[in-house]
């Protein structure tokens, strides 16, 4: 069986005043039936635009996407007319975004935002969606149903908000969900609940999902496999706990360090990924991590490292060191 | 020593503890007189001016095209409460139905002229990009006209009458109205439940018209209640100048023309009750609308 999702070589740029910004620099990976994958990165490090590229919602201008394929069950989704894409989105792949105090709209009831969706989609009439409405309310945990479909978007706190907009995104029986931060902006208590959900429900229902974060804690428990992009470009990919516990990438081990870990002996202080993230207007021929990289080489500087096969089979890392113990003692 | 007074942050805070409550209806009413007792004002005027023009059949004692030459040129009395005109017409029986000219004109174009501004504007910031400003450049185009030098070519156009006056009004409100809605759907355009609206796969007529226009029906009003004030000035000013509506028609514009000038001195009455009753509801419509701005913008709430 082909894999549901598969992304190969995807570049989108986007034409700004400082100059051209290639924020999807070729990435490639694959999401199978029923997975959960993760992308994990800093801000600005492209996860958000690769997501919005294969739903092609980037705004153009200033955006484009300018290569690569993405096959969807089989349909290449760059090629497909704008007609045939809009049936694509909120039935086959469904989306949850990062506000949700601000992705429902205030002056439509809760009960019709799902309708809405399932009758865009379905031509379901007024009642059979109202029934459907009620179920999945019912499926993301919300208590008294009847009486939240009658009401509005500011009568919901946060955390229901956020399971509304799940419900909204399974409404038709999607295939695959694309969860671009679901959980940042809500309270640390709620983002547990929402991502036991996701995942209680994905796997229920059989649906895929990339969730997109930068929090490493998150990709430990609700991924299979996660996907470490920097600068544009994934620069590690491989198994949840291949990535957790072995990293053969800088760039993750620094994440990893940055994270407070609770299973290990306290240490005096966090130990964050020193300096900032590089201008992607000036990108030079080298490695776009080295100015970080406490491993960097002269060799780094010459060229871009590409993602080859790093430790156990399936796992890929772009580092010219990536076979090397990179312990205390190696950095330079 | 210096004594510390309670700034405008404290009296703010201080108001009546009865304002968290879920206001009633009658109770938001009142409490929009009291506060604004000019806006009342304009209020009880638009609802006077509209109960003539509905009921102007029931309220005239005379036919207003009716000529009666044995009563010519009356000063006001008790039977004649504004006087007659020139040809024995009664004033007040023809400003209760001029009042329902007025009405069907400044309604009418101010809610077509404002519907499609509406749409425009908003499909205007929608969209962006070429599709904006080439609609924004249009709209510029139209703007560069006094609303009345505007209509006067539509007029000449399309020629006089009601329906015509109406269209005449409602093509230079359009660019008025897609200018102002089109800056506060700029705003709306960015918040994620549009982007949401697009990942769900909606279409843009089904974006543009239940997501985005409801929610810029806020400013639209205000600029709907300013815009009938305008739509009956400008209705009164073609009348006035012989291009709007025709006689034997009632409407307060063309009862200041002609006679009404050439009596002006030996039958004031002719030219005054018809000039008050535009004054009045122009003024009427302002301040009701600039009210409804006050009231509605929680901004400016509490002053």
């Amino acid at each position: 069986m082909p894999p549901l999702l598969e992304v190969k070589g995807l570049h989108t740029e986007f034409r700004t005043g400082a100059g051209l910004v290639r924020a999807v620099d070729g990435i490639s990976y694959t999401v199978e039936h029923g997975e959960t994958v993760a992308v994990v990165g800093e801000s600005g490090s492209g996860k958000s635009v690769g997501a919005l590229s294969i739903l092609r919602l980037i705004p153009d201008p200033p955006g484009r996407v300018t290569g690569g394929e993405i096959l969807f069950d089989g349909r290449d989704l760059r090629s497909l007319p704008e007609a045939e894409m809009r049936r694509i989105r909120g039935r086959d792949i469904g989306m949850v975004f990062q506000e949700p105090m601000t992705s429902l709209n205030p002056v439509l009831t809760i009960g019709r935002q799902i309708t809405e969706t399932l009758e865009a989609h379905r031509d379901a009439d007024r009642a059979t969606a109202d029934r459907r409405a009620l179920e999945l309310l019912e499926m993301v945990g919300i208590a008294d149903p009847a009486r939240r479909l009658r009401q509005y978007p500011h009568q919901l706190s946060g955390g229901m908000r956020q399971r509304v907009m799940i419900a909204i995104a399974l409404a038709c029986n999607p295939k695959l969900i694309i969860a671009d931060e679901p959980t940042t902006a809500l309270d640390v208590t709620i983002q547990a609940q929402i991502l036991e959900l996701m995942k209680s429900l994905t796997r229920k229902l059989g649906v895929a999902q990339i969730i997109i974060t930068h929090n490493l804690g998150v990709v430990a428990r609700y991924a299979s496999r996660v996907n470490v992009m920097y600068a544009g470009r994934i620069v590690e990919s491989g198994r949840a706990d291949a990535i957790y516990h072995r990293p053969r990438h800088p760039y993750t081990m620094a994440l990893l360090r940055s994270v407070p870990r609770l299973d290990q002996p306290r240490r005096a202080r966090l130990d964050p990924v020193e300096g900032q993230p590089p201008d992607l207007t000036r990108l030079d021929e080298g490695c776009a991590f080295r100015a970080r990289c406490r491993f960097a080489v002269g060799r780094c500087a010459e060229a871009r490292p590409a993602l080859e096969p790093a430790g156990e089979p399936g796992h890929l890392a772009a580092c010219f060191r990536s076979a090397e113990p990179m312990t205390e003692e190696a950095a330079a | 020593m210096t004594v510390i007074t309670p700034g405008p942050a404290a009296a703010a805070i201080a108001v009546d503890p009865q304002t968290w409550r879920q206001r009633t209806w009658a109770g938001s009413v009142l409490d929009f007189c009291r506060r604004k007792p000019l806006g009342a004002f304009g209020l009880a005027v638009v609802l006077v001016i509209c109960l003539a023009g509905g009921a102007a059949d029931w309220l005239a004692p005379f036919d207003p095209e009716e000529n009666d030459f044995s009563a010519m040129m009356q000063a006001p009395n008790w039977l004649h409460l504004l006087g007659t005109d020139q040809f024995g017409r009664d004033i007040f029986s023809r400003l209760v139905f001029g009042a329902r000219t007025a009405m069907i004109v400044g309604f009418g174009a101010a809610i077509g002229g404002g519907m499609i501004g509406l749409v425009l504007g908003v499909t205007s910031a929608y969209f962006g990009g070429w599709i904006d400003l080439v609609f924004q450049r249009v709209l510029d185009v139209l703007m560069a006209f006094p609303l009345i030098i505007l209509a006067l070519a539509v007029v000449s156009v399309f020629g006089t009458g009601v329906f015509n006056v109406i269209i005449a009004i409602t093509i230079p409100l359009i660019p008025r109205c897609g200018r102002v809605v089109r800056s506060s759907a700029l705003a709306v355009r960015e918040i994620p439940y549009i982007d949401a609206a697009r990942a769900l796969g909606f279409g843009h007529a089904r974006i543009v018209l239940r997501h985005m226009i409801p929610n810029v029906l806020a400013p639209f009003l205000i600029l709907l209640s300013a815009f009938v004030g305008q739509a009956i000035l400008a209705e009164a000013s073609l009348s006035y100048l012989g291009l709007g509506v025709q006689e034997p028609v009632p409407a307060w514009g063309l009862m200041l023309q002609g006679s009404a000038e050439d009596y002006a001195t030996t039958a004031p009455w002719i030219a005054i009750f018809p000039g008050l009753a535009i004054v009045i509801t122009v003024l009427g419509f302002s301040l009701f609308g600039d009210a409804l701005r006050d009231a509605i913008d929680p901004k400016l709430r509490n002053r």
